[in-house]
């Protein structure tokens, strides 16, 4: 089978995509895609350690997982309720533009 | 083992297709392509979830990634209008977001080249029936099931009261950003809902409005 370092090197490739998204997109929708991109990659690594692990019918990776899942959707809801009111507020979603609080 | 070659070509064919989707998703220009290879990432990743046996945090992945998270953005982008983004030169802060993230990544990856412990073999019998996660939800996990029926619950509700469309305080908002607008002077005079919801499909950007300083006619930009 795959050894798990394959699978760590590829989870911590998503991460850095996802990372490297959120740093240089200025579009707040798309940091919002590099910080899922980002949950996702760490969401692997759980599945990857508890499918590796010596003592893996205890699933607390799957269960860890899970209710990451829950969180994930979450943040995404509220997040993106707040790009709407943000459109809705200055009628861009331009980062550089929602200055307001900027000194 | 001759038995390993299939699931290793799995891997690799799967991880390419995620890892392409994910650069797609964010690197294209057309932000509704962008939702739609974030889709396709997710599908990638239920689809690796499946192969390292998980079968249920694959099928939720599936039902709540691709089913909800990315037509929630896709939702979301078809609601802000700005499908067509220009996109920014080189610029600094660009360069050094890359470089931040190829200095992560290489700090993450040399040290897991280097650890043996990576290298195990994985467990023979790693089986997650969801008989037993159920049992495990309703016994020792029920507590922070609890918690997170509640963090739910107010999370949803907070995002609707946020979205919710909201008219006085929104007039005074308006009233704010639309007063410094050089050259439009029809523009300024309307400030309430429904006349600015009508000149939306003017075919010009007021990210562009704003910053350029030429008197602005609806309908001769772009």
């Amino acid at each position: 089978m795959t050894p798990l370092l394959y699978y760590i090197i590829f989870s911590a490739l998503l991460f850095s995509i996802g990372l490297a998204g959120a740093l240089t997109r200025r579009n707040a929708i798309l940091v919002l895609i590099g910080i899922e991109l980002m949950l996702n990659a760490a969401n692997l690594n759980f599945i990857a350690f508890w499918r590796y692990s010596a003592n893996a019918n205890e699933l607390t990776g799957v269960m860890f997982v899970i209710f990451s899942i829950g969180i994930a959707a979450a943040e995404a809801a509220v997040g993106l309720a707040i790009v709407i009111a943000i459109y809705r507020h200055y009628r861009t979603t331009q980062l550089e533009n929602v200055n307001s609080l900027k000194g | 083992m001759p038995t390993d070659a299939p699931m290793s070509i799995a891997f690799f064919v799967l991880a390419a297709v995620t890892l392409a989707g994910a650069i797609c998703a964010m690197s294209l220009r057309n932000l509704v392509h962008c939702g739609l290879c974030l889709a396709l990432t997710f599908a990638g990743l239920a689809a690796i979830y499946l192969q390292l046996s998980a079968e249920f945090v694959g099928l939720a992945q599936i039902l709540v990634y691709v089913g909800a998270v990315a037509i929630l953005i896709v939702f979301t982008i078809l609601l802000t209008k700005n499908a067509e983004v220009h996109i920014s030169p080189v610029s600094r802060s660009w360069a050094v977001g890359l470089v931040v993230a190829i200095i992560v990544c290489a700090s993450l990856v040399v040290p897991m080249m280097k650890s043996p412990s990576l290298q195990r073999a994985p467990a023979t019998t790693a089986v997650a029936p969801v008989r037993l996660i159920g049992e495990k939800l309703m016994t020792q996990y029920v507590i922070p099931l609890e918690a997170i029926a509640l963090v739910l619950t107010a999370a949803l509700l907070g995002a609707v009261v946020i979205a919710m469309r909201d008219e006085p305080a929104q007039k005074v908002g308006r009233g704010v950003l639309t007063t410094p607008r050089p050259g439009s002077g029809q523009r300024i005079v309307d400030s309430d809902a429904s006349p600015r919801r009508a000149e939306d499909n003017a075919p010009y950007h007021d990210a562009d409005v704003v910053t350029s300083s030429l008197p602005v006619e609806p309908g001769s930009t772009s």
